[in-house]
């Protein structure tokens, strides 16, 4: 029966997701070799600079973007949009690659008389492969689940389809039908990743003695590159905030409430504070497990809990939705719903930091603890949760952070009367009341900076799982 | 206290603070709370019960979404559901309701307050509010005289990408009900059809109007009162459209009615039936009719803003608003591939 209308968002959601994926790889590549490998002015600015556009999140960019120019609702304007929004994903993982690359290869290569152009498809490109696969697919998973930047910008996919059924008929069977096709397109994704990395492995005999690398000089193509670069910024970054900054302008003129601005503001803080803390409690034993109980159960944990994050938020808060409604009347429209969501969506984001930081702490200590006569619960409490803090607290501000900005399992699970940053931002700017919206945008690009700054020094561990 | 026994102890905290925080937001069931689900205009519904909570000591909280999300919603909850009254932007959503058996009698006192157009036959629920169909043109983009004489015109080929709708909006939805009582199954689709080649979906009417008024699209399907409201704020978004009225008892003059009703599952039945006829009383209406929601007042001798034309000079068709069929109508709606 729906048959059409499958095809036509297919159509929508197939050609936007390469788009993007190649746009951002150009982008995300050639802006990494730029701050990475060659002599371009200012290298230590510019990555802070490319990284910053993660601060404003989609939704607030496209409303950057279309408050100014209202004719951006085509294929070229989505395409736009998007791709400034998430080229730091593959931008961030390719200068991770582009600095851990032993420059020995590219030396040999260049010695045996390759021009510099073949060394970067023949040499390095093949090297950066995982990084920017793994880049790609955040960005393609991101958008297969991205509702509110498309919605603004008019560009029908499966997930803001799912969300007009869902305002059409609650949670009918045209909405789940949807939503089914939108998980396969998401496990779809996964599958090829795995495939298209591959089993060819890239890693040397020997680490070799990381050294500094000597840049490429660009000599007469330094301004060119400069005018690249400054371009992208400028897109990525000035516009949003220039607009913002306007709007905020006229907001200001129309009567900010202050009060209500506040009680949201407040009541966002305290639902992402929950949620990260329950989300970071649930990572602890999964993480813990993978690495110190390495086997097929433990790692059985940890990927079931990656099919979560695959998964777009209007799908799981769907499925949350019936489930309460059915099983746990008493739960249902209430806060440990919308915090049982929110864990399921970024439970892996804490479960990667949090890994990382048991692979760190090396278990000697909590032997030496226990040969000293400390029990278990006195070694979890004086030896392992103060080595593993650090994880744990970056994983936390993760979750945090992903939770101030989280839109479409928020509308859909959120209690009567309560409103969060994104929906207040949300329900004011779908109503074309751009001024009121801006002050709610605002709170939210200030929130999501500091983590912005965290992921810029630390290029290594990347945004990727 | 150890280091760690300090952090520790500053996380529990952080943990119990932020859950007695987040708990704040949840739904209080006090004895004279009532939860309404509404699907009205914030704006319109707060200021029409301004002074109800100081005038009967019975506190409202207010779930605002969409007509249809509430309708099937509540459905779907059931005998659970925590709504006590239902308010709608239009009747299809609420007509669902009736049909199955999930809304309460209203008292009959309450029913004679609104003219007989504007309600059903049923008396299971009330209009409180009305607004007319209408077209938004854009004068520099078409003449007047180029409109179309009947709004089922606009699935004519020649209307290709020239109008726009807002699909997904419970409006468009009620209006397309409408087209299918006047019109009957097979029309109706075929019109839904022509539409889907000649429309460009819009997010809400709102975006309509500033689609029109900037020459993006040179018509577009609506309600009266977004280009009035508009108006009445210097014309901030749509100061080059005009609005044209079908009249003629063409489905494009169709009025449609927003309604209350009282849940059956409701055990706030004696509030709730307050709360409905204090919305469909005088001071509410002349509330309704003295503010800037620029919607028809329904209420028996209440005039509605003068800024309006008067709704019985608008050629509106008859249907009865107890029997819009909006499950049809999304059916319908999805077979064309317009959701």
């Amino acid at each position: 029966m729906l048959r059409p209308r499958v095809g036509e968002l297919l159509w929508n959601t197939t050609r936007l997701v390469l788009g993007t994926v190649a746009v951002c790889a150009v982008l995300g590549v050639g802006a990494a070799w730029l701050v990475e490998r060659s002599s371009v002015p200012g290298r230590r600015l510019w990555h802070v600079l490319l990284v910053a556009p993660l601060a404003v999140p989609a939704f607030v960019n496209s409303y950057a973007w279309i408050s100014l120019l209202p004719g951006l609702d085509t294929y070229a304007g989505a395409l736009l949009v998007v791709s400034l929004s998430y080229f730091p994903f593959v931008y961030l993982p390719a200068v991770a690659a582009f600095r851990g690359l032993d420059p020995a290869l590219e030396e040999t290569a260049r010695g045996l008389g390759l021009s510099g152009w073949a060394v970067f498809r023949r040499v390095q490109l093949p090297q950066l492969r995982v990084a920017v696969l793994g880049g790609s697919l955040l960005v393609a998973l991101h958008l297969l689940a991205e509702f509110g930047a498309l919605q603004m910008l008019r560009y029908p996919t499966f997930t803001t389809a799912i969300y007009d059924q869902y305002r059409s008929t609650f949670n009918g069977p045209g909405a789940t039908m949807l939503a089914g096709v939108l998980v396969l397109l998401c496990l779809l994704l996964l599958l090829a990743e795995l495939r298209l990395r591959g089993s060819r492995g890239y890693a040397g005999s020997g680490r070799g003695a990381a050294r500094p690398v000597r840049p490429v000089a660009l000599r007469g193509w330094t301004a060119p590159a400069l005018l690249v670069l400054a371009a992208l910024v400028g897109l990525a970054l000035l516009v949003p905030l220039g607009s913002l900054a306007y709007w905020l302008g006229s907001g200001a003129s129309a009567g900010l409430d202050g009060a209500d601005l506040a009680v949201t503001t407040g009541s966002t803080l305290a639902l992402a504070a929950a949620a990260a803390a329950l989300t970071t409690a649930m990572a602890l034993p999964v993480g813990w497990l993978a690495v110190r109980a390495r086997g097929r159960i433990a790692t059985l944990l940890e990927r079931a809990a990656y099919v979560g994050s695959s998964v777009p938020g209007i799908v799981v808060a769907l499925a949350l939705v019936t489930l309460s409604i059915r099983a746990t009347p008493w739960l249902y429209q209430t806060v440990p719903v919308l915090l049982a969501a929110y864990a399921i969506l970024f439970l892996p984001r804490a479960i990667v930091t949090v890994r990382a930081a048991v692979e760190q702490s090396p278990p000697l200590y909590d032997d030496v603890a226990a040969s000293l006569g400390s029990s278990g619960a006195d070694r979890l409490r004086r030896v392992t949760l103060p080595l593993l803090a650090p994880g744990l607290g970056a994983g936390a501000a993760l979750v945090f952070l992903a939770v101030v900005t989280e839109l479409t399992a928020t509308l859909l699970l959120a209690p009567t009367g309560t409103a969060t940053l994104a929906t207040a931002f949300w329900s004011a700017s779908s109503a074309l009341e751009y001024g009121a919206a801006a002050p709610y945008a605002l709170v939210m690009v200030l929130l999501s900076a500091p983590a912005t700054v965290l992921l810029s020094r630390d290029t290594r561990r990347g945004l990727t799982p | 206290m150890t280091r760690s026994g300090r952090a520790a102890a500053g996380v529990v905290s952080t943990l119990v603070l932020a859950t007695a925080l987040a708990g704040c937001g949840s739904a209080g069931s006090d004895a004279d709370t009532l939860t309404v689900y509404s699907a009205q205009h914030e704006s319109l519904v707060r200021t029409m019960l301004e002074d109800f909570t100081e005038e009967t000591g019975i506190e409202l909280e207010f779930r605002d979404a969409n007509d249809s999300e509430l309708a099937n919603q509540i459905i779907e909850e059931g005998e659970a559901s925590p709504a006590d009254v239902f308010l709608t932007e239009n009747s299809p959503a609420i007509g669902v309701l009736d049909r199955e058996g999930l809304l309460a009698p209203l008292e009959q006192s309450t029913l004679d307050q609104v003219g007989e157009a504007y309600r059903p036959s049923s008396g299971n629920w009330v209009g409180f509010a009305a607004r007319s169909t209408a077209l938004i043109y854009n004068p520099s983009e078409i003449p007047e005289e180029e409109l179309p004489a009947s709004m089922l015109d606009l699935a004519d080929p020649a209307w290709e990408g020239r109008v726009a709708i807002a699909a997904g909006g419970a409006d468009f939805q009620a209006i397309v009900s409408a087209v299918l009582a006047l019109e009957g199954e097979d029309a109706t689709r075929e019109w839904l059809a022509g539409l889907q080649r000649n429309a460009e979906i819009y997010a809400s009417n709102t975006a309509i109007m500033k689609a029109v008024d900037e020459g993006e699209v040179p018509v577009g399907i609506t309600y009266h009162y977004y280009w009035f409201r508009d108006q009445a704020e210097n014309g901030l978004i749509g100061d080059d459209a005009r609005l044209h009225y079908f009249g003629n008892q063409d489905p494009g003059a169709f009025v449609s009615v927003s309604g209350a009703g009282v849940l059956a599952s409701s055990d706030k039945k004696e509030q709730a039936q307050r709360l409905v006829a204090y919305l469909t009383a005088a001071k509410a209406q002349e509330q309704l009719a003295g503010s800037k929601a620029l919607e028809y007042a329904v209420g028996t001798g209440t005039a509605s803003a003068s800024d309006l034309p008067p709704l019985e000079e608008l050629g509106a068709p008859v249907v009865d608003p107890g029997g819009l069929d909006a499950p049809k109508v999304t059916e319908l709606m999805q077979e064309a591939g317009l959701l």
